[in-house]
């Protein structure tokens, strides 16, 4: 079921989401006031850490694999340090820097403005798909673009069609080409398929695309196998691993953040006059976590941390496993529910509603967990699932960093 | 660094192995000077001048251009418990085509959290980040026959890089220290900087005539007394650097004489005086925070009131570290009242406020 009103979901009153509210934002403030050269020492640390990965995993694939004898050796160790040092660039490094979560150091080389990550889709579409679409509007039904990503039916209230059939296929192939699906994700599958797109701006992202993921490919896959010489067939089958071990490792990731149970879909009339309060408990009531080491939460861009990330989304990552421990506390006080579970578990039951929304509701049974108060809505379909169009929507982030975009390139936006 | 390899060429063939990054973010992990996409300099030596004051020797890293001109100033980054903080000083050190150092001279300020920190707390071998030089409070070359200093305080240090210059010259090539007259004003003689090398350079070139005053002791400069502390003042080109008061006092002296083309003025504080604007909503898109701002608050300030996390700089309109882009309304310079309102103009934030509504890139 969506939930049309978080107060009414959870039964709290107006006064109560307020007090939550004022909880949520002392958090923030305490983060904010206690930043310092531990956190500059950690992310600093991790580029560096991460950038020697990827050093090192070139370096291995293009001397490593020159002698036979060295060969296996050097193709398994390249591919490793390579695809660590992507998942890592990727997830806790770029996705966060992106954020604004490392603005506050006021560090140029450091920068939401201008940081361009190790995938195809550019920085630009990226943060205003993801920072603006996503987590302004998380999990509302017609808003969100992340339900599915326009491929997939992961809600019940979306309407079945005969294509959905093919869902379990589809996933696979979205899993193995995560980066790609990624790229194209901005360009918003569903209003092209609808003709709602406005052509110019489609010509323009897909000039961007282009541009970008012509880069990538020519780095893993021609530059780099060229420099091997003879060897040049290993270095791209281990770049290729690479890749795609950091699309399977994302895709999990990404599944884990909202598709398990507990995450729950809103309705649009969630939005009308919702409340920075109200807006928090969306988060909490939206996302969902997973349990983990410290090393899977950095490899995973500290993302088991999901609620955390949502409440706060431009609070460095490294600070979330303590936020996460004041955050679950508040949610027991006032029984809101707060969804966390083994990694396993959470994506097991992601892949289970792909599966299972593949078939008409009536062929299936609903697996959201009982709210804690009978709410009026529950089964009703929604109203309007209708896409906003452009018109509809504030405007559109279009400055990317300067320093990858040549003057001409620019001036055409 | 030689002129024969074409560096940008090989950069760019790089970038295609670093892409989406630069090479320059992986060849600074190597070495912190290795990289020309942020200035960074390593302190080298840190030289006591006086109890408060230290001159700080930095050997600049790939990118920087030497061919600084006497009298201007660079902007310095230092990272204060992880955050950059942006300064700009004087080079005190003369421009030397084969120099690979830089010098800035730095008072530590009772309340000036970053100047007690260079002058106290770095040690060699820390990375700073540089800002190229820039001002036009500078030594024309070649130099006007007769000037005149008027320096109170720390703004020996511009100064301080003229005259080095003119000595250097003297010393190189025979040409005369022209007729350069120096008053220089402090509390105490313990608190002059440079006080040995200038007495030493006045003691080299007849040209150079050194008035000391101890404003501890004798009191401020009284203007009036300049027509008998140089009586030729009126003939000379004139560089003035100090405390506000004083350049105000110099100021208004020189514009009362009919002489204000003569007088050249390095101030080292944010001198707000155009028209204000008429305040507004500020909206940052990216963050999507907003505030209400009247029209003598800066768009810098009002966004880190908003708890945006803004960049910036020397925070008094010249290091451009804080320029964001301007995607919609209008915002005024406060310092010339000049306005800018064209869609996606890259502003600068740290001395500019709004003229109505406006939105930014951030």
């Amino acid at each position: 079921m969506a939930i049309a009103d978080v107060k009414e979901y959870t039964h709290l009153t107006e006064e109560e989401v307020e007090q939550i509210g004022r909880e949520l934002d002392a958090i923030r403030t305490e983060i904010e006031e206690s930043r310092g050269a531990a956190d500059a020492a950690y992310i600093n640390r991790l580029i560096r850490i991460q950038r020697g990965l990827a050093a090192a995993g070139r370096v291995t694939l293009a001397v490593g694999t020159q002698s036979k004898k060295t060969r296996k050796p050097a193709w398994v160790a390249g591919a490793a340090l390579l695809g660590l040092a992507k998942i890592l660039e990727n997830m806790e490094i770029g996705h966060n820097v992106m954020h604004g979560q490392w603005d506050w150091m006021n560090d140029p080389e450091i920068h939401s403005s201008n940081w361009e990550w190790d995938t195809a889709q550019p920085a630009e579409q990226w943060k205003h798909s993801h920072n603006y679409v996503h987590h302004q509007f998380t999990n509302v039904l017609g808003y969100d673009n992340d339900i599915g990503y326009g491929i997939l039916r992961m809600a019940r209230e979306q309407k079945w069609h005969p294509a959905n059939i093919g869902q379990p296929v589809y996933n696979a192939m979205l899993a193995t080409l995560f980066q790609w699906g990624v790229a194209l994700h901005d360009l918003d599958i569903e209003r092209i398929r609808k003709r709602e797109k406005d052509p110019k701006e489609m010509k323009r992202q897909l000039r961007q695309i282009l541009r970008k993921g012509r880069n990538q490919i020519l780095k893993d896959y021609v530059v780099y196998p060229a420099l091997s010489g003879r060897n040049w067939k290993a270095t791209i089958t281990a770049n290729a691993t690479a890749n795609l071990a950091r699309n399977l490792w994302s895709y999990v990731i990404i599944f884990c953040g909202h598709f398990p149970d507990g995450a729950m879909h809103f309705t649009e009339e969630e939005l009308e006059d919702e409340t920075r309060s109200e807006w928090y408990l969306r988060q909490i009531l939206g996302a969902a976590n997973f349990e983990g080491g410290p090393l899977l939460h950095i490899l995973s861009g500290n993302l088991g941390f999901q609620i955390e990330h949502h409440l706060y989304p431009d609070l460095p990552s490294n600070r979330y496993a303590e936020i996460a421990v004041k955050v679950r506390a508040l949610c027991d006080k006032y029984d809101i529910p707060y969804t966390v579970g083994p990694l396993h578990r959470q994506y097991g039951q992601a892949l289970r509603t792909i599966i299972k929304l593949s078939l008409p509701n009536h062929m299936t049974s609903s697996d959201d967990p009982a709210p804690p108060q009978r709410s009026d809505t529950a089964n009703e379909p929604s109203l309007d699932r209708r896409r906003k169009s452009d018109e509809e929507r504030p405007p559109r982030r279009v400055e990317l960093g300067a320093w990858t975009r040549s003057a001409g390139e620019r001036s055409h936006d | 660094m030689s002129t024969t390899v074409p560096w940008h060429r090989v950069r760019e063939l790089g970038s295609k192995l670093t892409t989406p990054l630069h090479p320059d973010d992986y060849l600074r992990l190597v070495n912190p000077l290795w990289t020309a996409r942020e200035l960074r300099g390593r302190v080298e030596k840190v030289v006591p001048e006086t109890d408060d004051a230290a001159t700080l020797v930095i050997r600049p890293g790939w990118g920087w251009q030497y061919r600084h001109r006497p009298g201007q100033y660079v902007g310095i980054g230092v990272q204060v418990d992880g955050k950059f903080q942006w300064r700009s000083y004087s080079v005190s050190s003369p421009p030397e085509r084969s120099g690979r150092t830089i010098a800035i001279t730095v008072r530590a300020m009772p309340e000036g959290l970053l100047s007690a920190h260079l002058v106290q707390g770095l040690a060699p071998g820390t990375i700073v980040r540089l800002a190229l030089p820039e001002g036009d409070f500078v030594l024309p070359d070649p130099p006007p026959p007769r000037m005149l200093f008027l320096v109170g305080g720390s703004g020996i240090t511009p100064v301080m890089a003229m005259l080095r210059t003119l000595d250097r010259r003297a010393g190189e090539n025979g040409r005369a220290m022209p007729d350069v007259v120096l008053h220089y004003s402090s509390p105490t003689p313990d608190r002059m900087i440079f006080r040995d090398e200038l007495h030493a350079m006045a003691e080299r070139h007849d040209g150079l005539a050194l008035h000391e005053l101890h404003t501890d002791l004798d009191g401020m400069l009284d203007l009036a007394d300049l027509d008998r502390i140089c009586p030729d003042w009126r003939e000379r080109e004139t560089w003035a650097c100090g405390p506000g008061p004083m350049l105000d006092a110099v100021e208004a002296h020189y514009e009362e004489a009919g002489l204000a083309d003569q007088l050249h003025l390095e101030r080292f504080s944010l001198d707000l005086r155009g028209e204000g604007g008429e305040g507004g909503t500020i909206t940052f898109r990216n963050s999507g925070k907003s505030i209400e701002a009247d029209g003598a608050t800066t768009i810098l300030e009002a966004g880190e009131q908003a708890g945006v996390g803004m960049p910036f700089g020397c925070r008094m309109g010249i290091c451009h570290t804080c320029t964001l882009r301007l995607v919609d309304g209008t915002i005024r310079d406060l310092r010339n009242g000049d306005e800018f309102g064209q869609p996606n103009e890259p502003v600068q934030t740290c001395i500019t406020a709004a003229v109505g509504d406006c939105t930014f890139d951030i």
